[in-house]
């Protein structure tokens, strides 16, 4: 509620001192900057937590000296890489080279707007959020595919190449798992698929094809971020660094947060779509609403920590072991899995409380 | 090299292209450079170039006296660095027919096998990583840090040891040594169980080393493969049972072998071969002889007139020195036929027609050690 009022409050004062056209610019840019700092910190943050989770998994302490637990750590590591001079190769394409980080951290920025982080706290409720989504983060391997392609680096264009044939296959499970529960809800407004919700989670309101559903999507979701066990774009035992090979200082920066934003992305369409986004369990703090950031950010964090999870057990998978897994496996049940949810749907055998 | 093979599909013209895996490439572990022939992602042809870490150390033998040229082998294969030293300590004692005394033979023994758990485990580690499993190469490295800590108290180095000296060893174990190799042994029977659970049993692990590398046992042979990458394929090489030096001929324990000579193969009985060290060394441990460490050697060694060979097996198979002496306190030639040089030559051979990944997971299961191909 506190948030409201003082958004409410900013808002009648802008319109107040200046024409309305003027102050809906302004107030958007407010919210877009507001957004970009948040995230950007919480980026940081998704590595320090990376870190630690992966020195928890390896028997060692992680990042624990600058400052307590070693939380100043990702900020003193950011303000190395802002500083530091950006190095490239003179024969890559200069422009494609430099626009290309752009595109990644862009798209990734963009899919942030749509999440319902409480029933009043969401920036743009666009009638198509989950196509919007789905949309937004294809364009991220535009910048991926540019980047190995302009930097002129063989190891480059490999993992740029496998990156393309990677996101392309799993963007098709990624869609068809998320179609598979927009059945259940009849709506693709994130706001809306919440409101279902509030009758029991879509995870247990489609129990078995939902919880089919839910494994195909964070086994694809994980390989849209490439990363591990899907990480053949960056895997540095065949390819060095892969595809940002040739990127240093900020530019390397942006791909690199760009991968921890696109993480957590994949975990928030999941929390919204699966777990009844910022819905409380059994609606125990129903009335007090703003706890509902700490409820979806809870559930986001618990699946971000099952993907390191996975990065930090599986071994990698080839190129056409990964191909076959997506075509040969995970489409095929994703059909099937979708026709079964449409005759659960149809012949209401869902459960509702 | 410098043919480009044209590939020409129905409409569009692909080329080969060469890449540079190497000199500096995670997967080549060292100073290895491969140049790759690669359609795609598949692999036509790979060329090992050496000599970027080669130091001559034959040559450099040859002006050394026999104690010091110990010290050099530490530096070819330093993951098995006791082993190589024992190699050159054995071959000049053969040469001088010195009884050497039961103590220095079952310590000299235990040791290699610490030393061979000490390599397999790095190995295993970095075999993990290399196929993306990151978390591997610190389950690896705890259990080698005891090891090493043992060799510390021992010698006082942890990798390159120099523990052997012509005639015996440098000092005598240390009065901890025979708790601590217990404690370690106690430890590790039940780590290495954790081993299997955290990558052998892993279903993508074995999709990406089953049927993957696969070398025969005719092929074995005649590319003169020795250690586990031969045994891999069926090739009873371990010169420990057929040759048996130090207390090997007193303990009893099984060569592993295995028929498929792919990559998990090569896998399986690394590991395997980590139970067979354990047990030779419970079988030593308790009953160490009394007596001297040591026996006198001339200050000076000066070989007889002649030739001599000795093989012994290293943690990658096997090292063999090959020492022509013409009776002064230098020899006057030395050749050491390393297991990596061998090992190393049948990758092309192995992963012509496999993806850039199959040839890192296969070059994992060679287990080279850079410096011990160069030398």
């Amino acid at each position: 509620m506190k948030i409201v009022s003082i958004t409410k409050t900013v808002h009648d004062w802008l319109f107040s001192i200046m024409p309305e056209g003027a102050a809906s610019i302004v107030e958007m840019v407010l919210i877009a900057v507001a957004y970009l700092a948040f995230f950007a910190v919480a980026g940081l943050y998704l590595v320090l937590l990376e870190r630690r989770v992966a020195a928890w998994f390896q028997l060692r302490l992680g990042p624990n000296r600058v400052g307590p637990q070693g939380i100043f750590q990702t900020m003193a590591d950011a303000l190395k890489l802002v500083s530091k001079e950006l190095t490239g190769t003179i024969k890559a394409d200069n422009f494609l080279y430099n626009l290309a980080p752009y595109f990644v951290i862009v798209s990734s920025l963009m899919a942030l707007a749509v999440f319902p982080f409480t029933q009043e706290f969401q920036a743009f409720d666009i009638n198509i959020g989950i196509f919007f989504l789905i949309a937004i983060s294809s364009i991220g391997v535009i910048g991926i595919l540019l980047g190995g392609w302009s930097s002129n680096n063989k190891y480059a264009l490999i993992g740029a190449m496998r990156s393309g044939v990677q996101t392309i296959s799993y963007e098709l499970s990624v869609g068809l798992s998320l179609l598979t529960m927009v059945l259940l809800t009849g709506t693709l407004q994130l706001s809306e698929i919440v409101e279902v919700q509030k009758n029991g989670w879509l995870i247990v309101q489609g129990h078995i094809p939902a919880i089919i559903a839910f494994m195909i999507y964070m086994i694809a979701g994980t390989a849209e971020t490439n990363r591990a066990p899907f990480d053949l774009v960056e895997a540095e035992s065949e390819l060095g660094a892969g595809f940002h090979t040739e990127y240093s200082g900020m530019k390397f920066a942006y791909f690199f947060l760009a991968e921890f934003i696109n993480m957590f992305i994949i975990a928030a369409i999941a929390t919204t779509i699966f777990f009844g986004a910022w819905l409380s369990p059994f609606g125990i703090t129903d009335s007090i609403p703003w706890l509902g950031v700490f409820w979806f950010l809870g559930k986001t964090l618990l699946l971000v920590f099952l993907m390191m999870w996975f990065r930090w057990t599986f071994p990698r998978l080839r190129v056409d072991q990964l191909l076959t897994l997506e075509w040969k496996y995970l489409l095929p049940i994703n059909l099937v899995n979708i026709v079964i949810m449409a005759i659960l749907v149809w012949l209401n055998l869902t459960i509702k409380f | 090299m410098e043919t480009v093979t044209e590939i020409t599909t129905r409409n569009f013209k692909s080329q080969e292209y060469f890449i540079n895996m190497g000199p500096q490439h995670p997967a080549t572990h060292g100073v290895l450079r491969l140049v790759l022939t690669i359609d795609g992602e598949i692999i036509k042809k790979v060329e090992p170039d050496l000599g970027y870490i080669h130091r001559s150390i034959e040559k450099m033998s040859e002006r050394d006296s026999y104690q010091q040229i110990v010290h050099l082998t530490d530096r070819m294969d330093y993951l098995s660095s006791h082993i190589n030293n024992e190699a050159v300590c054995l071959a000049v004692e053969n040469a001088l027919q010195l009884e050497i005394p039961d103590r220095v033979k079952v310590i000299r023994t235990i040791i290699s096998e610490l030393t061979r758990i000490a390599s397999h485990t790095l190995w295993w580690g970095v075999m993990g990583m290399d196929v993306g499993a990151l978390t591997t190469y610190f389950y690896g490295f705890r259990d080698r840090e005891m090891i090493n800590d043992i060799f510390e108290e021992t010698c006082g180095a942890r990798l390159t040891m120099n523990y052997n000296a012509p005639g015996g060893l440098m000092f005598d174990i240390h009065p901890n040594f025979v708790q601590r190799v217990k404690d370690f042994i106690a430890h590790f029977k039940t780590k290495l169980p954790e081993y299997d659970r955290l990558l052998t049993g892993n279903v993508i692990f074995q999709k990406r080393t089953k049927g993957v590398g696969i070398l025969t046992k005719e092929d074995a042979i005649s590319f003169g493969a020795s250690g586990p990458v031969g045994r891999a394929s069926g090739y009873s090489c371990d010169v420990r049972k057929h040759h048996p030096y130090s207390a090997y001929d007193r303990v009893q324990f099984n060569e592993i072998l295995d028929t498929e000579g792919d990559t998990f193969a090569r896998y399986r009985v690394r590991v395997q071969e980590m139970w067979e060290s354990m047990s030779i060394i419970e079988q030593l441990i308790d009953n160490i002889p009394e007596g001297e460490y040591k026996v006198k050697t001339n200050a000076v060694i000066k070989l007889p007139k002649g030739e001599f060979y000795q093989k012994v097996e290293t943690a990658r198979g096997e090292l063999g020195v090959y020492i022509i002496s013409t009776g002064t306190k230098n020899p006057y030639r030395i050749k050491f036929r390393s297991p990596g040089f061998s090992n190393l030559s049948l990758l092309n051979h192995i992963t012509v027609g496999g993806k850039i990944g199959d040839l890192v997971a296969t070059m994992a299961t060679l287990d080279l050690v850079i410096p011990d191909i160069d030398r």
